[in-house]
């Protein structure tokens, strides 16, 4: 639908703690009063830079700026300017002439394409302060949970988000929790809440990120969902890797145990709940929910089977509720603005059935071969071309586009055929991924993907806590088979080989460590089978990567005989007079590409 | 600190709401050093540090100096913000403990937005 | 001679529960920076535990040593991000460069060498950690350079 006109309200911190989301709600209710609501449309913004006399909005297209704003002046805005086209004089502002001297941010791709959700407060709340968050709002759902909505009210509202674990699995939330609550009553026990803060996937740290920016917010969130399914003890399991996560979270119990925010009678009411915080001791399959129960109490992070869910028989047989810290994070934002806000992000439509879609935003690690490296917030269905080259900012040095990797060691690794494909949990499973727990690597044509599958299994390996025989001696003898293709050493029958040790792994293994193991080697072999056939067939890295098939050159034309190579290179394997391209002698390269490293001009080849 | 109750949050958060906001009166400009782990592991405390030792050198008092998350932009920490009264923010990348002093002497002092450094002006948009 | 007074504390703060092992095994390791026979048993007999029950949490997880760990604890991280960075290459280098391989300590107690899944700092890949210090962006050649930061009479092996 064409709007005739959008008034642009400003969302940044100055214009929030104006009170800009109330003068936002206001103009709506006056639009709709007025009977304009389809021809004109209101748009938060991020800030437009007149924090001192916020809060400020702009009418567009007829580019009015309007500011120092009461909730007062909005029914004579609306009337005079909106519907009658009058721009307000009395409550207009002149910018000062002379722009700034540095884009803002809504020019700049990597800050202007995110939406900030869960991450509402990174970098403008001090994580230490919990004053800072009840300023931004924080709290307020949980007041409004425990003041205003029975337990039954809280379940239905995040089941009519949508709200899918942030975790990996996408479990709709809502259907997890009435299920706990049902357990518990059901056997007459108290039920037990977690958050898992074990974020073990390479390459992801959202989690880490979100307790170090706005532990308030996960506590929040675990409090109303403590509230709705019944429980009165909580823990929070984090990773021992997150030093400062833990201290702030630490930090942050405190602060709300002390406000009364958790403990007996929180917020003056008769609900009593407290969270303790258990540390990992690096275990990646501590992840896995029921080896996550087994270390929380105190044994080892072994899984078991799941014909009994945790839910029903989880943390010493009680039902226990675990969702992630990003999960937990978007519950104040669900309870307290509502599930018909949450569910217009998103794709695909979940009023009947959360499984229908992927509502909400996902945050997520941008990393590996791409130029703007960090921490993501976008809506869920934006495509993975808009997170690499316009928030990432492409691939450094003009470098091709090769793959990106999602989902973690169960994920799998998708070709530039998908840079169009929509980001949501149900296109990246059917595209061979998943979204995970939100790690996003980028690729470019020198990463070689049987490496990056090797090194996926060679981390399961390690990590697998050998249980169960399919996972345990499925990643051993798929990594031996793996190791020998990127050594030149693989049969033609070692694909097919490789194919049915996944194959057997999926259905057999006793947890998801194990059955999704095989991901890296599946979806590299369906998109990049090419580079497998080069490696075994033709004894080639086309990537240049495995060791064992490539050998360093020296470019004669480019070298210039700056001899920083000769002085890196640990064996003499490189010698030459300044001035005058060096030489390369292949029987005393150990291949430590240290040369590559240290050339400046790209004279030192590898093939 | 007393327990709060429902009414008692929202009194507060009411009388917190322009707290974040810098308003006249109170100090003439805030720097927030961004420090999540991948911030502090490429020298936020270094720049913290520093930062702090501009400020005792010229003898200012009325500049706030406060630490927040990680900024999201990894790969051009470490990173402050700095706001001016009445300005918009700025944010500030690849920042050394010198080019930290420099953007104290210069921008919230000298009021010039230091150019060299200077990623972008204004908030991010939250949804 | 180890301490044992002290592990007692330890367990004695964690209410000597089983259920609290972890927590007592990593304040132990703190303490003693690895977790050496005498006190895997005494946690064992104050907890009421099979020794091979504390033996077992301390060998499945990845943040205990058995074995006595170096004054300074190099970690590689092995990330995703770090991987496609060149991390493994990195590893070899700081092998090569200190003479011991993965999970080893040098001689002189000085360095131990191991890898680590994934810190965090992505945004920094390649990187390696010495004790609470963070290198990022690390390349071969700058090794010798940083490793001379916590030895000052440190000599690469191989120069």
């Amino acid at each position: 639908m064409a709007y005739r006109s959008h008034v642009l309200v400003c969302a940044g911190t100055g214009c929030v703690s104006c009170g800009s989301y109330e003068l936002g709600a206001a103009i709506e209710g006056e639009i709709a009063k007025r009977d304009l609501a389809g021809e004109v449309q209101l748009v938060r913004t991020g800030c437009q830079g007149f924090c001192a006399e916020g809060p400020v909005l702009i009418v567009q297209p007829d580019e009015v700026f309007y500011c120092g704003l009461k909730k007062s002046d909005v029914p004579t805005l609306v009337e005079e300017h909106l519907l009658k086209g009058r721009p307000v004089t009395r409550l207009m502002y002149t910018p000062p002439a002379a722009p700034a001297p540095v884009p803002t941010l809504s020019q700049i791709p990597f800050f202007a394409k995110q939406k900030l959700v869960v991450l509402r407060n990174r970098g403008l709340i001090d994580p230490e302060r919990i004053e800072d968050y009840i300023a931004r709002d924080g709290y307020a759902a949980l007041a409004k949970a425990l003041g205003d909505m029975t337990p039954e009210q809280i379940i239905q509202e995040i089941k009519l988000s949508g709200l899918r674990g942030r975790g990996g699995g996408g479990f709709p939330a809502g259907v997890k929790w009435a299920t706990c609550r049902q357990a518990a009553i059901h056997r007459g026990v108290e039920p037990i809440v977690v958050c898992n803060a074990d974020e073990g996937d390479p390459g992801a740290f959202m989690d880490r990120s979100i307790i170090e920016s706005d532990p308030h917010s996960v506590i929040e969130g675990m409090v109303i969902g403590a509230r709705a399914i019944g429980a009165q003890q909580g823990f929070v399991y984090i990773r021992h890797e997150y030093p400062i996560a833990r201290e702030r979270l630490a930090k942050a119990l405190d602060q709300a145990r002390a406000f009364g925010l958790l403990g007996r009678g929180i917020l003056g009411t008769k609900f009593d709940f407290d969270i303790s915080v258990v540390q990992g001791a690096g275990a990646f399959v501590c992840g896995e929910s029921t080896a996550l129960m087994a270390s929380l109490e105190g044994r080892v992070g072994e899984p078991r089977a799941k014909y009994i869910h945790t839910v029903e028989y989880g943390y010493k047989n009680l039902p226990t509720n675990l969702n992630n810290v990003e999960t937990w994070a978007n519950v104040p934002l669900i309870i307290n603005r509502g599930a018909a806000w949450f569910t217009a992000m998103g794709t695909g439509d979940v009023s009947d059935n959360p499984w229908n879609g992927s509502s909400g935003t996902k945050v997520f690690s941008l990393v590996g071969k791409v130029n703007n490296t960090g921490l993501i917030e976008v809506p869920m269905g934006i495509t993975l071309r808009e997170i690499i080259f316009e928030i990432g900012g492409g691939i450094p040095r003009g470098r091709a586009f090769k793959a990106v990797q999602t989902g973690g060691p169960s994920g799998g690794c998708l070709p530039a055929a998908h840079l169009d494909m929509p980001v949501d949990f149900d296109s990246l499973t059917a595209a061979g991924s998943m979204m995970g727990s939100g790690g996003m690597i980028v690729m470019d044509d020198q990463t070689c993907m049987v490496d990056v599958a090797r090194y996926f299994i060679a981390f399961l390996t390690e990590e697998s806590c050998g249980k169960c025989i399919p996972c345990r001696e499925g990643l051993r003898c798929s990594l031996d088979v793996l190791t020998r293709i990127t050594e030149g050493k693989g049969d033609e029958g070692d694909i097919a080989l490789l194919e049915e040790m996944g194959g057997v792994m999926q259905d057999a293994c006793l947890c998801a460590l194990g059955s999704s193991a095989p991901n890296p080697v599946i979806s590299t072999l369906r998109y990049f089978r090419d580079e497998y056939d080069a490696h075994i067939r033709d004894h080639t890295c086309p990537a240049g990567v495995c060791k064992a098939l490539i050998h360093y050159e020296i470019d004669q034309a480019k070298c210039d005989g700056c001899h920083a190579c000769v002085t890196a290179c640990s064996t003499g394997a490189i010698t030459g007079q300044v001035k005058y391209p060096h030489l390369l002698n292949q029987d005393l390269c150990i291949k430590c590409g240290a040369c590559v490293d240290a050339c400046k001009r790209e004279a030192v080849l590898r093939a | 600190m007393p327990r709060l109750t429902i009414d008692d949050l929202k009194k507060m958060r009411d009388q917190t709401a322009g707290a974040l906001a810098l308003r006249a009166g109170t100090a003439r400009a805030r720097v927030t050093i961004h420090m999540g782990t991948c911030g502090i592991a490429a020298g936020a405390r270094e720049i913290m540090a520093a930062l702090l030792g501009e400020i005792e050198r010229q003898g200012v008092t009325d500049v706030l100096v406060t630490t927040s998350g990680c900024a999201g932009l990894c790969s051009r920490e470490p990173m402050a913000t700095v706001e001016v009264l009445g300005q918009a923010p700025v944010k500030y990348a690849n920042l050394t403990p010198e080019g930290i002093q420099e953007v104290f002497r210069r921008h919230v002092l000298g009021g010039d937005v230091v150019t060299v450094s200077a990623l972008a002006s204004g908030c991010e948009t939250t949804g | 001679m180890t301490d044992l007074i002290k592990v007692e504390q330890i367990v004695d703060r964690h209410g000597r529960s089983r259920d609290n092992l972890i927590a007592i095994l990593l304040e132990c390791q703190e303490e003693f920076l690895h977790l050496p026979r005498e006190v895997i048993e005494s946690v064992a007999v104050r907890v009421k535990a099979p020794v091979a029950q504390v033996l077992s949490i301390a060998t499945f997880y990845r943040g205990f040593s058995l074995k006595p760990v170096g004054r300074h604890r190099i970690h590689v991280c092995m990330g995703t991000a770090c991987h496609v960075q060149g991390a493994p290459r990195l590893l070899d280098a700081v092998s090569r460069e200190l003479g011991i391989q993965r999970g080893e300590t040098t001689p002189d107690m000085e360095f131990s060498l191991d890898t680590v899944n994934c810190l965090g700092c992505c945004g920094l890949a390649p990187v390696v950690t010495v004790g609470t210090d963070v290198h990022g962006k690390l390349k071969q050649t700058g090794i010798p350079r940083m490793l001379r930061k916590y030895v000052k009479d440190y000599k690469a092996k191989t120069h």
